[in-house]
């Protein structure tokens, strides 16, 4: 790994496009700037563990055939007040 | 004609060549499953399946985001609407994971990591959502009260 010092207002080029700037230091955080063309996906770390493990966590979401059925009626139910609401409107 | 294949929830099932659609990246966790189908679960539910086609066990539910929202607006990276080569976000299918815990009524849908397919070239992809309102666990009944509340 490329390890650089560098200050507040300082920054570093990732190929001729792509520019990290050191905004602010304040204890233990570092405040970054990405400078990066719009196709260039930037995201936290943490954020694609984050989704994994959701991914994870909801494959293993154990529930009886019937459970979906009933939480699928609470769905038209709440439909149904809409549409009546609705009616009342009219 | 249509295809066999074996799905978690219904046994093996016959599907249309339509049906499958292509995830080139797999979703995350899970890099290597490169096709998925979506399936009904039952008449007007809005919960659907998203199942992986070469692995019998390995399937999601998954709901429209509008279908528990009041209004929701998916903004995701050039590159991942480019990724399924649409040409914005309005051509899109969006569909949220779900996660079931044991009390039902809690769970939740994962709309940090949207699901995004383009259903003319049938592509697909797990997003991420740049948007700070949206986080891995929404409480789906929550969020409907809501939406009826407003009402």
């Amino acid at each position: 790994m490329l390890v650089l010092a560098r200050k507040i207002n300082e920054s570093i080029m990732i190929g001729d496009d792509i520019e990290l700037v050191v905004i602010d230091i304040k204890g233990d955080q570092v405040k970054l700037g990405i400078r990066a063309p719009k196709n260039i996906t930037v995201h936290r770390k943490e954020i694609y563990e984050e989704i994994q493990q959701e991914n994870i966590a909801a494959l293993g979401s154990e529930f009886k055939p019937e459970t979906l059925r009933d939480l699928s009626d609470f769905f038209t139910l709440e439909k149904d007040k809409t549409d009546e609401k609705k009616d009342d409107r009219e | 004609m249509g295809i066999k294949v074996v799905t978690k929830p219904f046994g093996e099932i016959e599907i249309e060549e339509a049906q499958i659609i292509n995830f080139p990246e797999g979703i995350f966790g899970f890099d290597d499953i490169d096709k998925f189908v979506i399936l009904d679960s039952h008449e007007k539910s809005p919960f659907k399946w998203l199942q992986a086609w070469s692995e019998p066990d390995l399937a999601f539910v998954v709901i429209r985001p509008q279908d528990f929202l009041v209004e929701y607006e998916l903004i995701v990276s050039q590159n991942d609407i480019e990724f399924v080569e649409a040409e914005n976000v309005n051509e899109l299918l969006v569909y949220a994971i779900v996660r079931i815990p044991s009390n039902p009524s809690e769970m939740t849908a994962n709309l940090q990591g949207p699901i995004i397919i383009n259903p003319k070239n049938k592509m697909g992809k797990q997003a991420i959502s740049l948007s700070e309102k949206y986080g891995v666990r929404h409480r789906i009944l929550d969020e409907i009260k809501t939406t009826r509340d407003k009402e």
